[in-house]
């Protein structure tokens, strides 16, 4: 399972940053789409994977019987997708809204700032 | 000892009390002002606090560390946190002459202030995920600063600033993710104490070179700083002044952070590559301004020229280099916020940032010509203001520490410096206005409010003079604060140690 997550991570990875090298702002923004996902299945991966040990105290006991999943990578990635859906709705907008006052979607026509 | 967070929960307070008062934009005038001045009051109570005490150490919701969120507040914590809040101080000051009722319909003092909130939170945690959140926090508010108003150039500068931005943000979560797999802890303290029992160095090396990538993007080092002088020169005064003196050293606080207490495992291999990034930093930034004929890009590209003195502070790691390093953080961000305010005056009197359109103001108004020079000075590092101590401190640990080639890029820099400061004054300040008869500037912008801007230019000028006059007691901060990068086993004990 782990060999399988660190494939899908790193396809997630390179194709975030192939998309982030296109020309086009709608693709620029599915990159940073795939990106925060990407750094999320790193963190769920990395953390190690258990299976079907759901981290429970049994009533009474002060302990969990048993070795039981960490939960906290699971909060983490909450917290992190939470994040980037608030970032993302933002880039969107952006997006939009450069396009409409820049009048193309086309990153290299967007040197005026550039030195 | 709850004073630990409230420099985030006041401007979280007053942002919120803003955003109620949406409708109400004298409110939020005397918010903005009210606010930030409640920041900077707890801001130095905090700085009494750790200055008696050495360090301040809260664990949220009495989880004790390394379990719960821990705030922690070391001196060097505590000086960033107080120069927060004079910068905020100052912005919102600011503000009042030169804000247009556009912008303050639109939220800019609810983001002004959760904008400080990030930056207060960053500087007051001592948990590697916790600093994520407010790194974000602080991420999302400039973001939405920076496109208010919603103009091209705006647009233009905001993707590529956002894009880095968010980019570097995702390599610092993934370093998160793969430090967490190792170590299995989040309390920087904690991680501080168990990275010297792994065997896989190899391993703590890539993650420490993605922390540096994450946070040398954050502070706009060689050569990941393009985003920097792509949009600082779009947004309104204000907000770029705000974001030249926080923002980028933020960044520059978190490798100051990381790369002392936690990752000194391989200061051979991570400080090496610092020092290489120093030094083109300081270079590269340097001549990019050299190059530049617009008020604000020149000042942009300085902020990148003047990281690469505080990054060589913490490469060279000797004692003597990370106070270098700690006083010129202190000192940069006065002056550069000033620089920019000082900008925004000159902009709203003749209306342009261009250097050849610029011209008279020495004539028609000479102190303002006088509160240019103390900061420009300052920055090129004349004595005796706040910027030639801060670089001779720096200077003389490279030559202490034999490093002479970085050491004399710093010397050229700081020659250079002198060169776009001179350039910025000739044209702006000396030379006759280009299409007025007088000589003088034309004039077209409205003097309303000019009183608050020079309030605030003059505050942070006297700062700057202050921190010059006072280097002893100044420097013996920052040998505190150095003393104590330098010790993690004391940062360790006060964070694991203290009781919730």
């Amino acid at each position: 399972m782990e060999t399988l997550m660190a494939y899908i991570v790193g396809a997630m990875f390179a194709a975030a940053v192939y998309m982030m090298l296109r020309r086009s702002i709608v693709k620029l923004v599915i990159g940073l789409m795939l990106l925060s996902n990407a750094a999320n299945l790193l963190i769920f991966t990395v953390a190690g994977m258990r299976q079907g040990a759901p981290p429970l105290v049994p009533e009474g006991a002060q302990m969990p019987a048993s070795a039981v999943a960490d939960p906290l990578p699971q909060a983490l990635v909450l917290t992190a997708i939470v994040i980037a859906f608030g970032v993302l709705a933002f880039s969107v907008v952006l997006i939009h809204r450069a396009y409409e006052v820049v009048g193309t979607d086309d990153l290299d026509r967007m040197k005026d700032t550039d030195t | 000892m709850s004073l630990a967070v409230a420099p985030i929960l006041v401007p979280l307070f007053f942002g919120a009390l803003s955003l109620a008062l949406w409708r109400y934009r004298i409110a939020q005038r005397v918010l903005g002002l009210v606010g930030t001045l409640a920041l900077l009051a707890v801001a130095i109570r905090l700085f009494q606090v750790v200055h008696a005490e050495g360090m301040v150490v809260l664990h949220m919701g009495g989880w004790a560390a390394p379990l719960g969120i821990t705030l922690a507040v070391d001196m060097l914590g505590a000086i960033m946190v107080v120069l927060t809040g004079i910068t905020g101080l100052a912005i919102a000051l600011f503000s009042m002459g030169d804000t247009p009722e556009r912008h303050e319909h639109f939220g800019y003092y609810p983001l002004m202030h959760l904008l400080l909130a990030g930056v207060a939170g960053s500087f007051v945690t001592g948990d590697i995920f916790n600093l994520y959140v407010w790194f974000e926090v602080m991420l999302i508010a400039s973001f939405a600063l920076l496109t208010l108003g919603g103009e091209r150039a705006q647009m233009e500068g905001a993707i590529k600033y956002v894009t880095l931005n968010l980019f570097s943000s995702a390599i610092f979560l993934s370093a998160v993710g793969i430090l967490y797999g190792l170590l299995g802890t989040l309390n920087m303290a904690d991680i501080a104490q168990k990275i010297d029992q792994v065997e896989n160095t190899a391993m703590i090396n890539v993650v420490a070179v993605m922390f540096m990538v994450a946070f040398g993007i954050k502070a706009s080092a060689f050569p990941l700083f393009f985003w920097l002088p792509a949009s600082y020169h779009t947004p309104l005064v204000g907000v770029s002044a705000l974001f030249a003196g926080l923002l980028t050293k933020v960044g520059v606080y978190a490798l100051f952070r990381m790369f002392t207490i936690v990752f000194d495992h391989d200061v051979a291999y991570t400080h090496e590559i610092l020092v290489w990034v120093a030094g083109l930093t300081m270079l590269s930034g340097v001549l990019g301004a050299a190059a530049q004929y617009e008020f604000r890009r020149i000042l942009s590209f300085h902020i990148v020229s003047q990281i690469g003195y505080m990054i060589l502070g913490l490469a060279l790691y000797t004692p003597l280099a990370i106070i270098g390093g700690v006083f010129y953080i202190m000192h940069h961000i006065i002056v550069k916020t000033t620089l920019f305010l000082v900008s925004g005056v000159t902009y709203r009197i003749a209306g342009t940032h261009e250097l050849k359109d610029l011209g008279g103001f020495f004539r028609s108004r000479p102190m303002l010509s006088v509160l240019f020079l103390i900061p420009a000075f300052s920055l090129a590092g004349m004595p005796p203001l706040s910027g030639f101590f801060a670089k001779f401190i720096v200077i003389r640990a490279g030559v202490e520490a034999e490093a002479w080639g970085v050491t004399a890029v710093a010397l050229l820099v700081g020659l250079l410096t002198l060169y776009s400061m001179t350039k910025i004054w000739a044209e702006v300040f000396w030379k006759a206005a280009p299409d007025t008869e007088s000589g003088e500037p034309a004039g077209q912008g409205s003097t309303v409010g000019l009183g608050w801007m020079y309030t605030a230019i003059a505050g942070l000028a006297a700062c700057t003079v202050f921190i010059g006059l006072n280097g002893e007691p100044i420097y013996a901060l920052a040998e505190t604060a150095a003393e104590q990068l330098l010790n993690p086993d004391r940062y360790i004990r006060a964070v694991l140690e203290a009781r919730p």
